[in-house]
């Protein structure tokens, strides 16, 4: 234990996600030796944060305006949108340059064990945006674990009344440049009921 | 198959032991408190991912230590694979096969297939229904590894569903949302949850036979012994399910019945705030003769139901693709009157590898004379 406000500090530190007490006391003894602009830049943008971050009010993913990148740009595709859960997906599908069209971030997946149902989610906005835009793809792009499968179910039973609304789900299976040998049963399982003509 | 080498670190009571093991039988003998058990658990531990002492991973470690590291080198039909997991209490634990990191310990599952029977299988007869899903279940994995992941998901699927059912009771048809989101969660209850039971349902159906033959070998003057599965669906189990000989369970047409009986049962299911449905309900019925063995069942006749099962699984996991499990008998012995030792000697000569413990050598029937290992205080040396 350190005295005072050392200790505060690696505590405070210790509870994010991913930092253990181990690398808490590191980053902690690199900030006390760090020159103190960039502590100065590195408080400044924690008191922005606090003071309060904006989400986009069409897709909710953080943004900068009223409205994100995103949504602003009308090159993109009005008429596909892709569902994920939280704003880190939309970077991940970005990255992958193959998807022009819009995102909704729920923010979140179905989770009645943490006390998340669809009330929590942004489900209403969805169907809200899908009522009044030109929408006419919805891909749901919710991670393939427990939550994020019966999220993807819950969605497609809100959203078949819509007609002529095409609703897809992202396919999973195997990894690119992976081996047959090495995927476990369930992943194959997956693709082989996915798989698709040539 | 067989274990050729074992190793052990910072396991239980063992700081470092090495174990050069054969085919045929094996015997550790020492005096009580010198870890044979905590080998056989260690190996144990490698073909099931769990120990059949404890829930959790903590005692295992040795005490001060943070992690216990346990590398077995298995043979099956003339090829060699080392198989070294590092267990760490509280946090996950790694897993490495030929040296090789692989993406989770469930990957090891198959590589090493044990039956291990030990005193704590008396709660197999006489313990809760609790105790006999676990025994399905961790044969199942046995059989084929798959089913680790989706005895997962359902367990996963089951506690959402739980506390769904306890909010959504609590706010009585207050929450607009809590039908539907309860009809996708009931969905998936019902797609997991069949896989799992008609996976149970098939492995009763196969071990039933298996199970009954070693219960008249082990007990011949005893009634018959007769293994079946009740599902919490009651009269809404196609007919035949589970039954030796019967039709094979199917995933699809098990989870339509899941669901419809979950539906039928919402109402109660919302009052009470748990799942009343499923695979997490059912039981595995022990009768002998007539009466259920739980409660009617002598100590000799539980014993004997209980080695049963376990010689029903290893006669039932050596009969199928995967190689021939390594049977251990953990300090067993010493509790069984002569013609049933004899009987199970008779079944451990005909094994690949059989590991045998006991405090002393007297308990050890004179046919099993293979390696004789003495036990004691940190040290294993061969006789």
């Amino acid at each position: 234990m350190y005295e005072g406000v050392v200790q505060d500090l690696i505590d405070e530190l210790g509870r994010l996600p991913g930092v253990g007490p181990k690398s808490a006391q590191r980053i902690a003894f690199h900030l006390l030796a760090s020159d103190p602009q960039d502590i100065g830049r590195l408080r400044e943008v924690l008191g922005k944060v606090a003071e309060g971050v904006r989400f986009c009010e069409i897709c909710g993913n953080v943004s900068e305006g009223e409205r994100c990148r995103i949504c602003n740009d009308v090159r993109r595709d009005a008429t596909s949108v892709c569902v994920v859960e939280e704003p880190k997906d939309v970077l991940a599908v970005e990255r992958t340059r193959e998807f022009r069209g819009r995102y909704h971030v729920l923010g979140g997946a179905l989770d009645p064990l943490s006390g998340v149902g669809p009330d929590q989610l942004r489900i209403k906005e969805l169907l809200m945006r899908i009522g009044s835009e030109e929408i006419t793809e919805v891909i749901i792009a919710t991670d393939p674990n427990t939550e994020g499968e019966a999220t993807a179910t819950y969605l497609v039973r809100m959203l078949r009344d819509f007609p002529g609304l095409t609703v897809t789900r992202l396919a999973s299976g195997l990894p690119m440049g992976g081996d047959l040998e090495f995927a476990d049963e369930l992943t194959l399982g997956r693709a082989l009921s996915g798989r698709r003509a040539l | 198959m067989y274990i050729r080498h074992l190793q052990v670190t910072d396991f239980r009571s063992w700081d470092h032991v090495d174990v050069p093991l054969e085919p045929g039988p094996t015997v550790l003998v020492g005096q009580n408190g010198r870890g044979k058990t905590n080998l056989l658990e260690a190996i144990g531990y490698v073909a099931t991912l769990s120990s059949h002492r404890v829930a959790t991973d903590a005692p295992l470690v040795r005490q001060g230590c943070e992690r216990a590291l346990v590398r077995t080198a298995v043979v099956n039909e003339d090829r060699e694979l080392t198989v070294e997991l590092e267990i760490a209490a509280g946090r996950a634990n790694r897993a490495r096969v030929n040296r090789g990191a692989v993406g989770r310990p469930r990957d090891v599952l198959g590589i090493l297939r044990t039956v291990l029977f030990s005193p704590e299988d008396l709660a197999l007869v006489r313990g809760d229904p609790g105790e006999r899903r676990k025994f399905l279940d961790e044969l199942l994995v046995q059989r084929a590894p798959r089913y680790a992941g989706v005895r997962s998901d359902y367990d996963k699927v089951l506690k959402q569903r739980n506390a769904l059912l306890k909010s959504a009771g609590k706010k009585r048809g207050d929450d607009p949302y809590a039908a539907s989101t309860l009809d996708v969660w009931d969905d998936h209850l019902a797609k997991a949850g069949a896989q799992l039971l008609a996976a149970r349902l098939n492995l009763v159906a196969d071990l039933a036979p298996h199970t009954g033959e070693a219960y008249a070998g082990v007990a011949p003057d005893s009634r018959p012994a007769r293994i079946a599965y009740r599902s919490s669906l009651g009269e809404a189990l196609p007919e035949g399910y589970g039954e030796p000989g019967g039709e094979r369970a199917d995933p699809e047409r098990l989870a339509e019945v899941l669901r419809v009986a979950l539906g039928e049962s919402r109402a109660a299911e919302l009052e009470r705030g748990v799942s009343l449905v499923g695979p997490h309900r059912d039981e595995l019925d022990l009768v002998l003769g007539d009466t259920p063995a739980k409660g009617y069942a002598s100590h000799g006749e539980s014993w004997s139901f209980a080695l049963a099962l376990r010689l029903g699984s290893y006669e039932l996991l050596r009969g199928e693709a995967g190689g021939e499990p390594v049977l251990m008998l953990d300090d067993v012995f010493a509790e069984l009157d002569k013609r049933r030792r004899a009987r199970l000697a008779e079944v451990a000569l005909g094994a690949e590898q059989v590991l045998v413990t006991a405090a002393v050598d007297e308990d050890v029937p004179a046919e099993l004379t293979g390696v004789r290992f003495a036990v004691a205080e940190g040290e294993v040396t061969r006789d």
